[in-house]
């Protein structure tokens, strides 16, 4: 008491002793859901955590964790048709992020730049047959050859790229821009061995000491319908009329061309022709909503001066013209024949019907399923014959670019696993980073950056790229658009809203740390995060 | 308006920081370094927007005055949770008034420093909104009259929470507290001509006077960052929910600042010597009944015994907050 000022009988203390975090009956904690861009993403791409280092205009290590899923940036930035896009946050304020168009900027860069990847893993010894050099095959051989195995790729054509060189047009993929891909690829020490048709797989497998193989020879064969047709009437398919654009001799179609068909290679064909100075008509036998094509792409055919005609199926092809019949749609959305008829001029039809599969590599191999002309494969893309993986278009799924990516990177991670003789398991996913899970009030309205297009008399006459890119600032601004859903970008706001001063912040890079000691569980963190990092959890009491 | 948002995409500069931001364009809420002048430990309730706006105020005039500051606090809940004697949760030099003095005492201090000649030390008193508009009215008239070098910073929660949610000059038309009409024909608080302190302090032709509220921390800190490179007499009042009072969830304390915001209920102004100079404008306007259905003190307004009449009066206020001081963007026309 003596040695206290006048009035005073206890020592000055601070609030710090009083623990209020025992107040608490939920408690926040940080943690990272999964972005819905990542989640629909066919080749599993980490779209979120790539955005955040070209945010910060480190686009070089962007590329890099880009690369570490996908080895076909600029590419996919062209050919993908971005569920991600489709699936974004971002997509619920104003418009999606355009991923697709940043991606292609990264891979752009990458070309520009000369990036390289990463230096292999030590080599493991085995090797690894990967048979097709399409997007599945290019896919498989850079994984397995990042992960240390030798890769040896057995590629039919005299190119590599499969149907990204052989199916989709140069106006929507640059050959110089995959022929960079690819090398890259080929710089890890992959093989690739052009012309080189692998008639039996098991075979071939000996011949080279593989220890395992992974198939993806794609699906070449156009599908045929039954027309009715004279002996001069001129029917080709599409996947003909593409892969042909390629060689020297191009396709002699005739000034009136009819495609059969409603998918993305019959509008793929079309723009083809009328860049070629025919007269494109699509015979589809239902409507524009029920078409397989993407919107966007009849769209763009559509401006370009692409005559569709909907509900109709051809009854006949004669020299010169065709008989179509007019369909209805009956209340379950199946066309059905109406019995009117009508003709049409015609120098030549193009099938656009669909593609099969040439299984003729698996003829004598055991244990196999085949299905509705493709192999089934189990869930870690293995077929039934131990050894022999398979994925792309010959395998049930999507048949696109990235689906195909996805399932050789999936396989590549399996068949690593394979051969040191243990299970592939997959991190379990986090939930996903619904829009409800976000406070949309922190981001500032700004929208989409548009990609510029080519001229429409350029468009119609040339094969130039039809979709031009993002430039550095652009693209920069559009990747600072991403809402980094379900994943801290250090924003501090946690930090700033919380009434009690219990979230520690650790520093750039680091992240933030409640304080237990003094968290009453008010919940305005979790409330006022942004991007939906935090999760309120029930105490135990 | 002088307070100009940072172009910047992804996150603005809505949110309290970033970690691409120039440093010097970050709040001080974001910096590891800020004073926390209201330190852990303090007894307010979970949720509590008195505690958070305090600290957003008192760490900006910290970082304004090179931390040479004198704190003078009111009677009030601000005082009675951060100080329960022995123990204090201030970490500036700190003084309690009565109840009602608070703007005199502070009147009292500034003097004394300059006296001492200590011209760098700056003083800022603060309340609650009972302290400022009902008991604490007439001194806070004087230091305004004498233009005095203070910096008087109201929390308005719209109540006397700390004694019971008793009805305070501040508190809105309708509103439940525990001194209002329980039950009847209109009850809640009664529609009247209400006590509208900011633009009384207007009326004195101080320097400086704004609103703010614990929602738009950016905004909040160029206030008092610019209250305190000006001197004489300086108001800012700021809105600050109270979960307790209003029967709201606790976490919903900042999203019904914004609310009051965004519905024009609270308009965020600043005026310079009694003219209106800028106000932060609405981005998102909403229907007041979003403001008012997440609080119970509104609940009697809803449900089976609604009275729509009255959420239409409220309504009406807003508006006229809205045309008063202009709070939408004006439609561009082509």
């Amino acid at each position: 008491m003596a040695n206290k000022p006048f009035a005073i009988t206890l020592k000055p203390g601070t609030s710090l002793a009083n623990l209020t975090g025992s107040w608490r009956s939920a408690r926040p904690v940080y943690l990272n859901r999964l972005p819905p861009c990542n989640n629909a993403c066919p080749a599993g791409e980490n779209i979120q955590g790539w955005l955040f280092h070209a945010e910060s205009g480190d686009y070089e290590q962007a590329w890099r964790v880009l690369v570490r899923d996908n080895p076909l940036p600029a590419v996919m930035g062209r050919v993908c048709y971005h569920p991600c896009e489709t699936s974004c946050n971002r997509g619920q304020l104003e418009e999606a992020v355009g991923i697709n168009s940043v991606e292609r900027f990264l891979g752009d860069e990458a070309n520009k730049r000369g990036w390289k990847f990463d230096a292999p893993a030590e080599s493991t010894g085995r090797k690894v047959l990967v048979v097709g050099a399409g997007p599945s095959g290019l896919s498989a051989a850079y994984h397995l050859a990042r992960m240390g195995h030798k890769v040896e790729i057995h590629e039919a054509g005299p190119l590599a790229g499969g149907m990204m060189r052989f199916g989709i047009p140069k106006y929507r993929l640059p050959r110089d821009v995959l022929d960079a891909e690819v090398q890259r690829i080929l710089d890890l020490g992959v093989t690739l061995k052009l012309n080189t048709k692998v008639e039996h797989i098991e075979q071939s497998m000996q011949d080279g000491a593989f220890d395992a193989a992974f198939l993806a020879v794609g699906a070449h064969i156009g599908k045929r319908a039954m027309i009715p047709a004279g002996d001069a009437s001129h029917i080709v398919d599409a996947v003909s009329v593409l892969r042909s654009m390629e060689g020297e001799d191009k396709p002699m179609l005739g000034r009136k061309v009819v495609v059969y068909g409603g998918g993305n290679t019959a509008i793929d064909v079309a723009r083809t022709v009328k860049r070629m100075g025919g007269e494109p008509l699509i015979v589809y036998r239902r409507t524009r909503d029920k078409a397989p094509a993407h919107d966007f792409e009849i769209e763009e055919a559509l401006q370009e001066g692409v005559m569709i005609k909907w509900l109709s199926t051809i009854k006949q092809a004669g020299v010169g013209e065709i008989t179509v019949e007019r369909m209805e749609l009956d209340e379950k959305g199946f066309p059905q024949p109406t019995g009117e008829f009508e003709k049409l001029e015609a120098d030549s039809v193009v099938l656009a019907l669909g593609q099969d599969v040439d299984l003729s590599l698996l003829n004598g191999v055991s244990d196999l399923e085949i299905k509705d002309g493709t192999v089934q494969v189990a869930p870690n893309m293995m077929t039934g014959h131990a050894g022999i993986f398979a994925g792309g278009d010959m395998v049930p799924s999507e048949r696109t670019v990235t689906v195909g990516v996805g399932h050789g990177k999936k396989a590549a991670r399996n068949i690593d696993a394979w051969l040191r003789d243990i299970t592939y398991a997959p991190e379990p996913k986090h939930e996903i980073a619904t829009f409800d899970k976000l406070n949309p009030w922190y981001y500032s309205d700004a929208d989409k950056t548009v990609r510029p297009m080519l001229d429409m008399i350029r468009r119609q006459t040339s094969f130039d790229e039809v979709q031009g890119g993002l430039d550095e600032t652009n693209a920069l601004f559009e990747a600072r658009r991403c809402l980094s859903c379900g994943n801290c970008f250090e924003c501090d706001n946690c930090y700033g809203v919380c009434p009690d001063n219990a979230v520690i912040k650790l520093g750039p890079g680091k992240g933030f740390e409640f304080n237990y000691d003094y968290c009453k569980g008010c919940g305005i963190c979790e409330a006022e995060c942004p991007c939906g990092s935090i999760k309120m959890v029930p105490e135990d009491i | 308006m002088s307070f100009q948002p940072v172009k910047f995409y992804q996150t603005g500069t809505y949110t309290v920081g970033n970690r691409l931001l120039a440093p010097d364009a970050r709040s001080v809420q974001a910096g590891e370094l800020r004073s926390n002048s209201i330190n852990s430990g303090h007894r307010a309730c979970q949720g509590c927007g008195e505690a958070l706006g305090a600290r957003y105020a008192i760490d900006a005039a910290m970082a304004e005055s090179n931390n040479q500051l004198i704190a003078v606090n009111a009677t009030g809940c601000l005082e009675v949770f951060s100080t329960p004697y022995p123990e204090s949760s201030w970490q500036v030099p700190w003084i309690h008034s009565l109840f009602g003095n608070a703007p005199a005492v502070a009147t009292g201090v500034a003097a004394a420093m300059k006296v001492k000649g200590k011209t760098e030390v700056r003083v800022v008193a603060q309340g609650g909104d009972g302290g400022t508009t009902d008991i604490g009215f007439g001194c806070l008239s004087g230091m305004f009259e004498r233009n005095d070098d203070v910096l008087y910073i109201c929390y308005d929660n719209q109540a006397y929470m700390n004694t019971g949610v008793q009805r305070s000059s501040a508190t809105p038309p309708t509103a439940r507290t525990a001194t209002t009409m329980p039950v009847g024909k209109e009850p809640g608080n009664v529609f009247g001509q209400g006590k509208n302190v900011p633009e009384i302090a207007m009326a004195h032709g101080i320097p400086y006077v704004a609103t703010a509220t614990v929602a738009d921390l950016r905004d909040l800190e160029y206030k008092v960052r610019r209250a305190m490179k000006m001197h004489g007499a300086r108001y800012i009042h700021i809105f600050v929910p109270c979960p307790l009072g209003w029967g709201s969830a606790s976490h919903d304390t900042i999203k019904l600042a914004r609310l009051a915001k965004e519905t024009g209920m609270f308009p965020v102004f600043e005026a310079e010597h009694g003219e209106v100079t800028g106000v932060l404008k609405i981005r998102n306007k909403q229907p007041i009944e979003e403001y008012l259905k997440p609080q119970k003190r509104f609940a009697h307004l809803f449900g089976k015994h609604a009275h729509p009449e009255m959420v239409a009066h409220l309504q009406a206020i807003a508006d006229r907050n809205i045309r008063k001081y202009g709070l939408l963007e004006e439609v561009k026309t082509p």
